[in-house]
């Protein structure tokens, strides 16, 4: 590297530093919008899970019309469809979101939603200068992962909300880990730009890495899910029970959406992200061959990628399995995640292995 | 197992079915194994039965799942002898008390384990025992017909209704048209019409599971006949591919040496080249190995080169750079001024910057003063970059050679090499030796640049450090049976994509006439579950069977909504 392109360089890596920086500034003020969105949002229509539950409302709620295309004045167009929920599941309606229904609450929750786009972006500008200051893909080390790691997450989150998705409700949850994270990463993972290590110098780090942490960020928002689903499960069965939930608890919970729907979610992110997560696992072993000559030798990452692997699997299996479904899979869930989480912290700090960019 | 037993009790009781034909519209929508706590038979073909219907249960499979997942982690948290063998030793100095616990428990052998092989055993056995019925099933579901349309409709997670004034008999039959272009597998019925489509999630489903068999299979096969050796090999010197030029050796359980490819190599050049400066000055940024490669016995030398990534392919066997270091050479001369030694002598790397330490073993040629034969030997610290002179440290300060300096202590005696016993080359076995001493009575160590010498007390001799060669570390394996792996692999990730995303569900289509001679279309849809896209699919089917078949402008029963029940 010539000098001046090694100046250029630092440059950059300055200018990385400085964004990832400004999108914590915004991420913090993301973080006090939904703040005042869960604030001045209320819980509009009052009790209406406890209505569903104990039958005192129209049962007839939840009867769901299916998109329109020319919108839902297009009724008479289009025969409505009638959903209901299978036997044994209670039926009960999605909450309002943090909102509550509420203008104000609205605003603020718009509000947020923009900063953290625009946060995201911000994020995402200095993810990719840092690659641009050291010439290669940005996941040579653990800051770097941690702060592709969180952008990650965050874009998912975007797009599932351009998608229309419900998932407005995982905004203050999500932002506050973001935070977190970015913080750990400034402040005890920060590593200056620089080259990789040979064993680091393949293709397969493209593949590999940027697999690795797609699944992480996304197994993150199913596992926010499913911690969201157990609070909301048990505030569904206090409530079916006959018992009152505290002020605040209700009040929060009462918004979220329902149980049934929250699960779901939980599921289909899991599910949809495991094949990738087994595609990366291979990845990892076809490199591995490469680099140093057997494609599974029982190093601890490998381990806990393993680990991580069949902990998936035995919630995908107590998905299916009568008696398991529910809050048992959930904890499966979680303790998946946390293997993951495990593997990328622990493993990497506390354990030595053949994984040279665990130095932190 | 309180926590199963609980766990079946917990299951939600299933709203009793008014109808069989509800039970029927379900039924085969998966073939996943049926749980079953049901009595035991008698005796022991009752029991064998019994346990062979737990083994291939779906909550035995997760039980199992999450053991194989629970018993992997130990392994991570104490040292392998597999992947380190040192690591255990000084694991075991560490933790004297709990050697004999962990042990017992085989913690440094976790993989081979007898537990761990149990579990997954007797997952495999599971899994074998849970898909082949299912194929069996399926096969079975594939040449069968969906089953016809419950009694109610309008229980059913998705559904909707209309009325019309085409004939029931037209809008049966655009609804057939129609579902079987979207490639669903119709079925007439009386007055009603059944589809079913997502065949291929069972499939997929079916396809996983066996290709986890392959996978495994695969495994064990690797296992079994693979081999793996190690190599030093110096600039310069060469390497043939057979069991007795190996350092170290680990063949599978059923290798034979027959198995090893002919091959040699010599090496040429090794090129490492480090960061010069900044915070990670130091760190290795390429390392490369310049090989002249002989295929066969009799093979055309070719110029090869290897790197860390990129391991040399050789009819099944695949050479890798695994290392690399110093060779100081050193010579010998007795008090004659005859030289009994030159040679380049490896020493290995202690950290990241290089500093090496190894030992030089003069084991013949070497008289002393009176012409007695004596062996000699040296212990050697080297360090490629020194740090300077006072400043009080033999540690390297860089990995490449910038100020190259060597530190020897001198013995005399005997090696020790003839005992039989195996000896580490790299370090001195010293009991039967005794130190070179200086006028000072001191042990006699010197450090020497290159060109320098050590001359040993009373004209025993002369050692001079002559100069620096360099030697890089090989491991040459074989694993049979990756191909097949990776082709497992494969198949497990085509599999899953098949059965996560793929949706297997029912359509029903029912028009008959109403008292007033309108036809009423009713529609619903039974998925798994999971299958949120259901109701879409069936607002779309309706919505194109609805412009054939369009509603009758009559306002009073347009209200599907509050038919729910
Ligand atoms: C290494 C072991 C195993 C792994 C990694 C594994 C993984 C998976 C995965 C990822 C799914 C997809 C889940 C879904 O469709 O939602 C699945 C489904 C399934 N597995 Fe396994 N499995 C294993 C062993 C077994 C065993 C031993 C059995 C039999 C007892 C079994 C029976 C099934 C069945 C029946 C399904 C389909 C469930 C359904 O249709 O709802 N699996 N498995």
């Amino acid at each position: 590297m010539t000098p001046l392109a090694a100046a250029a360089n630092e440059n950059l890596a300055e200018i990385s530093n400085y964004l990832i920086y400004s999108s914590m500034a915004v991420y913090t003020l993301a973080f006090f919008a939904h703040i005042a969105e869960w604030t001045f949002g209320s819980r509009s229509k009052v009790a209406r899970t406890a209505a569903a539950l104990t039958g005192t409302a129209d049962a007839a709620a939840p009867a769901v019309q299916v998109r329109g295309k020319g919108g839902a004045t297009a009724v008479l167009d289009r025969p409505r469809v009638t959903t209901r929920s299978g036997a044994g599941t209670r039926d009960v309606p999605d909450g309002p979101g943090a909102a509550g229904g509420t203008a104000q609450g609205d605003l603020y929750g718009r509000i947020a939603v923009s900063l953290t786009a625009l946060a995201f972006l911000v994020e995402a500008a200095g993810v990719v200068t840092r690659a641009l200051s050291v010439e290669r893909a940005p996941w040579g080390n653990m800051y770097e992962f941690s702060i592709t790691f969180s952008t990650v997450a965050v874009g998912t989150y975007l797009v599932l909300l351009a998608l229309k998705k419900n998932v407005r409700w995982l905004g203050l949850i999500l932002v506050t880990t973001v935070l977190l994270d970015l913080g750990i990463a400034v402040t005890w993972l920060y590593t200056d730009s620089d080259q990789l290590v040979p064993a680091l110098h393949s293709y397969w780090l493209w593949i590999h890495v940027s697999t690795a942490i797609f699944c992480g960020a996304v197994f993150y928002l199913g596992a926010a899910g499913a911690v969201l689903y157990l609070f909301r499960d048990s505030y569904e069965a206090k409530l079916a029970g006959g018992g009152t939930p505290g002020r605040i608890a209700s009040s929060v919970l009462e918004r979220l959406p329902s149980a049934a729907s929250l699960d779901k979610f939980s599921y289909r992110i899991n599910a949809a992200v495991f094949p990738l997560w087994t595609f990366t696992i291979i990845a990892g072993a076809i490199w591995a061959g490469d680099a140093w000559g057997r494609y599974w030798g029982w190093d601890p990452k490998e381990v806990w990628s393993f680990v991580t692997w069949v902990a998936y699997a035995s919630y995908l299996h107590a998905r299916a399995t009568a008696g398991w479904k529910g809050r048992k899979a959930a904890y499966l869930a979680l303790f998946a995640f946390a293997c993951w989480i495990w593997n990328y912290y622990g493993v990497n700090i506390l354990l030595s292995g053949k994984h040279s960019y665990a130095g932190v | 197992m309180s926590t199963t037993d609980k766990a079946a009790t917990e299951t939600p009781p299933e709203p009793s079915p008014a109808d069989p034909s509800e039970v029927a519209a379900g039924s085969q929508l998966s073939t996943a194994p049926v749980e079953d706590s049901g009595p035991v038979g008698i005796g022991v073909l009752g029991w064998a039965r019994w346990f062979w219907r737990q083994l291939t249960s779906m909550r035995v499979a997760l039980i199992l799942l999450f053991l194989l997942s629970l018993g992997a982690i130990p392994g991570s948290l104490v040292p392998q002898t597999d992947v380190d063998a040192l690591k255990v030793a000084e694991w075991k100095r560490e933790h004297s008390s709990y050697v004999g616990l962990a042990e017992a428990l085989q913690l440094f052998d976790v993989y081979s384990s007898v537990w761990f092989s149990a579990i997954y055993l007797l997952l495999f056995v599971s899994l074998i025992g849970c898909i082949v019925p299912r194929a069996w099933q399926f096969v079975g579901q594939l040449r069968g017909r969906p089953p016809g349309a419950p009694k109610r409709l309008d229980r059913l997670p998705a559904h909707t209704t209309w009325r019309t004034d085409r004939t029931p008999e037209e809008v049966l039959s655009y609804a057939r048209t129609l579902l079987a272009g979207k490639r669903f597998r119709t079925e007439a019925g009386s007055g009603t019409v059944a589809a079913e489509k997502g065949y291929l999630r069972e499939a997929g489903n079916l396809l996983f599971h066996v290709a986890l068999i392959v996978m495994l299979v695969a495994f064990a096969w690797g296992q079994y006949f693979k081999s793996e050796g190690g190599k030093l090999v110096l600039r310069g010197s060469g390497f043939s591919n057979t069991l007795t030029q190996y350092d170290d050796f680990k063949p599978g359980t059923l290798f034979h040496p027959d198995d090893l490819p002919p091959f040699s190599f010599t090496l040429d050049r090794f090129d490492a080249t480090y960061e010069m400066s900044g915070p990670q000055r130091g760190t290795p940024r390429d390392f490369k190995a310049y090989v002249t490669l002989t295929e066969g016995a009799h093979g055309t030398p070719q110029k090869r080169e290897i790197q860390v990534n990129e391991p040399l392919e050789i009819d099944g066997s695949k050479v890798y750079l695994l290392g690399h270091g110093y060779a100081p050479v050193i010579s010998v001369t007795d008090s004659t001024g005859k030289v009994v030694y030159r040679d380049a002598v490896p020493v290995l790397p202690q950290d990241g910057n290089l500093t090496s330490t190894g030992a030089v073993k003069v084991t013949d040629g070497y008289k002393d003063k009176d012409g007695k034969a004596e062996q000699l030997g040296f212990t050697a610290v080297f360090v490629p970059t020194f740090a300077g002179e006072g400043k009080g440290t033999m540690f390297s300060q860089f990995p490449a050679l910038l100020n190259p300096q060597l530190m020897l202590n001198a013995w005399h005696g005997s090696l020790g090499v003839d005992s039989g016993l195996p000896q580490n080359v790299y370090r001195l076995e010293t009991s039967k030796m005794e130190m070179f001493k200086d006028e000072s009575g001191q042990q006699l160590i010197k450090r020497l640049a290159p060109g320098g010498t050590m001359d040993l007390p009373n004209g025993a001799g002369t050692v001079k450090f002559e100069g620096i060669e360099r030697w890089a570390t090989f491991s040459v394996t074989q694993q049979p049976g990756s191909g097949l792996a990776l082709a497992g692999a494969i198949a497990a990730i085509a599999g899953l994509a098949g059965s996560l995303f793929i949706q297997r569900r029912r359509i029903w289509v029912r028009a008959v006439e109403g008292k007033d001679g309108v036809t009423v279309v009713e529609m619903a849809g039974l998925g798994r579950s999971e299958s949120a896209r259901l109701p879409e699919e069936l607002a779309d089917l309706a919505a194109t069977l609805h412009q054939q078949a369009p509603s009758v402008s009559d306002p009073v029963e347009e209200t599907p909504g509050g038919e729910r029940g």
